[in-house]
C-alpha cells in the first residue's frame, strides 16, 4: 500500500442512512475509497474480494462476531487485520463502543492515519444517534397529541364540555396529580377501553 | 439502597440462571437492581464488559481467558465467581450431510468416533469428485463450539482448517443458513439446534457431552479489578445466581416460560423447556434423544468454577494455533475461575472425593500437569504463528 493512497474503507451497516452519513463524511474528509456493504450474506467473501485497509461495522450488526473471525489464522486472509487500537488506546475504544461503532485494521496501518479516520466515524454515528433521538421525539410528541385530542373526544361526549373545556380540565387534573398531560390522556383511553 | 448493575446477555438457554436471578427476583433480595441488556454479537458483550458499559456479564468461558490473557484482543483480566453452564451445545448437520453420514457409518450414530470415520469418508469422496469442502459453523473464534467441532472432525483425520470450511455465524441464523446451503453443520448452543430440527433443516447429530463429559461453557464474568472493589456485591450476585440455578432445576416450565419472553430468548418456551429437561427432537421425523449431561445449570456442581476446565480450553486454544502454553498463561487461565469467590458467597467448600477423570471420546485423559504431552498426543493441530 502506498503511503500518498487514500486508504479503502468497507463500512458495514445495515442502515442505509446512517452508511450514507458515514460515506458523506469520509468522502468529504478527502477518503475517496469507501465502500458500503449492507448485504449480511457471503459478507465475509465480500471483504475478501475488496481487500479493505479499514472494516468499520456498526455494534447493532450481528455479523460483527463473523469480521472477528479475520483474526484468526485463515487461508483465506490475505492481510492480517488487527483491532483498531493497542492496549493504549482504551479512550478510543471506549468513544467507539459508545457511539455503537467497531473498526477493524489491517495490520501494519499507521496509527497516524486510522486516527482521523476513526474519530471521524464515531462524530458521525454520534451524530445520526442525535439525529434518530430527536426523530423518536418528534415521533413521540405527534403521538400524545394524539392521544391527547382523543381524550378530549371523550370528555366532550360523556360530560359534553367544548374542547376547551375539555382540555383545561385535563391540565388542571395534571397540574394537580403532578402529571403530564399525556399521562391524564391516555389514563382517559384506558379507562374509557375498560368501560365499553 | 440497592445497587444498580447492567449485565450484558445473549440469548441462551444457559443464561437462564442469570435471567431468572432477575426475572423471579432473586437479585432485588440480595439488594441488586439488575438491568438485563440482550446483545447481538459476543464482540459486543466482551467490549462492553471489558470498558465498563457492563458490570457483568453472560461470556463464553473461552472469551474470558482470551480477555485475560490479551489473546485476539485488548488485554483485560477476567474472573468468574460462577458457571452459568456446562455443556448445552449440539451439532446439527443438514439432512443432505446426515444421510451421507448415515450411509458412511461402520458403529454407533451416537459414538462420535464413528461419525468423525464417516466424516472423514465423506470429506475425501467430495474431495475426489471437486467438490467444495464442506462448511460448517460455530459461533466465536473463542468458543466452547469451536474447539468442541474442532475436537470431533479433527478425530477421525479431517483437518477442521484445510479439509473443510469453519465459519463464524450468530445462533439465531444458523437455521436458515443450514436451509439455504451456505452450511452444512453448525454447532451451536441451546435453543438454536432444536429451532433447526423443527423447523425441519437439520438432524442434531451430537450432543456435545458425547465428545467431552463435562464442559464450562457460559461463565457469569466480571472484570477482575472490579471484583477487588466489589467484593460484597459479587458475593450477593453470585448467591442471587445460585438462588436461580436451583429454581432453574426445580420448575423447569416456569423457567422456560421466563426465557421464552421476546426480550430475552423469545422462542417458544415449549422448545426451551425440552433443552433444559435434556430431552431433544433429534430428527425432522419426530425421533427423540435424552441425556440427563445435555445441560446442566444448578446440579452436579456445575455451578462451582472448577480452573481445570480452564486449563482444557487453554489446551484447545493452543492446539489450533490461537496461543500457546506456557506455565505462566497455563496459570492465567486457571485463574479466571474463581471456586474461592464461589465458596465465600455460599459458604461451601470443595467436593470431597477424588474428580471424575476427565475424559473425552478421543485422545488421553486430561493432565492438568502435562499438557504439554496431552496436546502431542493429537496428530490433527495447528501451530501458533
Amino acid at each position: 500500500m502506498g503511503t500518498e493512497a487514500s486508504p479503502k474503507i468497507v463500512i458495514v451497516d445495515e442502515s442505509p442512512i446512517r452508511a450514507a452519513i458515514l460515506q458523506e463524511g469520509l468522502r468529504e474528509a478527502g477518503y475517496t475509497e469507501v465502500v458500503h456493504i449492507s448485504e449480511m450474506q457471503s459478507l465475509l467473501a465480500r471483504i475478501y474480494a475488496l481487500d479493505p485497509d479499514i472494516i468499520v461495522i456498526d455494534l447493532e450488526n450481528p455479523s460483527r462476531d463473523s469480521l472477528e473471525q479475520m483474526f484468526q489464522v485463515s487461508r483465506a486472509v490475505r492481510r492480517p487485520i488487527a483491532m483498531f487500537v493497542d492496549q493504549s488506546d482504551a479512550a478510543s475504544i471506549q468513544a467507539s463502543v459508545d457511539a455503537g461503532v467497531s473498526a477493524y485494521i489491517v495490520d501494519g496501518l499507521k496509527k497516524e492515519r486510522i486516527k482521523p479516520i476513526l474519530d471521524l466515524c464515531v462524530s458521525r454515528f454520534n451524530a445520526f444517534a442525535r439525529l434518530q433521538n430527536e426523530l423518536d421525539r418528534t415521533k413521540s410528541a405527534l403521538e400524545e397529541r394524539k392521544v391527547i385530542d382523543r381524550a378530549k373526544g371523550i370528555l366532550m361526549k360523556l360530560k359534553g364540555l367544548t374542547e376547551e373545556e375539555a382540555y383545561v380540565l385535563m391540565r388542571s387534573t395534571a397540574m394537580r396529580e403532578k402529571k403530564k398531560i399525556g399521562e391524564i390522556a391516555q389514563s382517559i383511553l384506558t379507562a374509557s377501553e375498560l368501560l365499553k | 439502597m440497592s445497587v444498580p448493575l447492567h449485565i450484558g446477555f445473549i440469548p441462551l438457554v444457559d443464561a437462564a440462571a442469570l435471567i431468572v436471578a432477575v426475572d423471579k427476583g432473586f437479585a432485588a433480595v440480595e439488594g441488586l437492581d439488575v438491568t438485563l441488556v440482550r446483545e447481538v454479537s459476543w464482540s459486543n458483550v466482551r467490549d462492553k464488559l471489558n470498558i465498563g458499559l457492563f458490570d457483568a456479564a453472560h461470556l463464553l468461558a473461552p472469551v474470558a481467558i482470551a480477555s485475560s490473557l490479551g489473546i485476539g484482543h485488548v488485554k483485560v483480566p477476567i474472573v468468574a465467581p460462577f458457571n452459568l453452564g456446562i455443556n448445552g451445545n449440539a451439532i446439527t448437520v443438514s439432512p443432505v450431510l446426515h444421510a451421507a453420514l448415515m450411509g458412511e457409518l461402520d458403529g454407533d450414530r451416537f459414538d462420535p468416533m464413528a461419525t468423525a470415520r464417516a466424516l472423514a469418508r465423506v470429506v475425501t469422496a467430495r474431495r475426489k469428485k471437486g467438490a467444495e469442502p464442506l462448511t460448517f459453523a460455530m459461533t466465536f473464534p473463542f468458543s466452547t463450539h469451536n474447539y468442541q467441532l474442532r475436537f470431533w472432525i479433527a478425530a477421525g483425520g479431517v483437518d477442521p482448517d484445510e479439509d473443510v470450511r469453519l465459519v463464524v455465524l450468530p445462533p439465531p441464523f444458523m437455521a436458515q443458513s443450514l436451509a439455504s446451503g451456505q452450511i452444512d453443520g453448525f454447532c451451536a448452543g441451546a435453543p438454536w439446534n432444536s429451532v433447526a430440527v423443527d423447523r425441519g433443516d437439520g438432524h442434531i447429530l451430537h450432543f456435545v457431552s458425547d465428545i467431552l463429559v463435562r464442559a464450562a461453557e457460559k461463565v457469569l464474568a466480571v472484570r477482575q479489578g472490579w471484583a477487588e472493589k466489589n467484593v460484597g456485591v459479587v458475593a450477593a450476585l453470585t448467591r442471587a445466581a445460585s438462588r436461580a440455578a436451583d429454581f432453574v432445576e426445580q420448575d423447569r416450565a416456569e423457567t422456560a416460560r421466563i426465557l421464552a419472553k421476546p426480550d430475552r430468548i423469545g422462542v417458544d418456551a415449549e422448545v426451551i423447556q425440552r433443552t433444559l429437561e435434556g430431552r431433544l427432537k433429534i430428527s425432522p421425523d419426530g425421533t427423540m434423544r435424552e441425556s440427563d449431561r445435555y445441560l446442566l445449570v444448578g446440579r452436579e456442581a456445575a455451578a462451582r468454577p472448577d480452573p481445570v476446565q480452564a486449563a482444557w480450553l487453554l489446551s484447545q486454544m493452543a492446539r489450533w494455533g490461537q496461543t500457546t502454553v506456557s506455565p505462566k498463561a497455563l496459570a492465567t487461565a486457571m485463574a479466571v475461575f474463581r471456586p474461592d469467590l464461589y465458596d465465600v458467597a455460599l459458604g461451601t467448600s470443595a467436593p470431597a472425593g477424588a474428580t471424575e477423570p476427565f475424559t473425552a471420546f478421543a485422545g488421553p485423559a486430561f493432565d492438568v500437569g502435562d499438557v504439554e504431552g496431552y496436546l502431542a498426543s493429537f496428530a490433527v493441530t495447528r501451530k501458533a504463528l
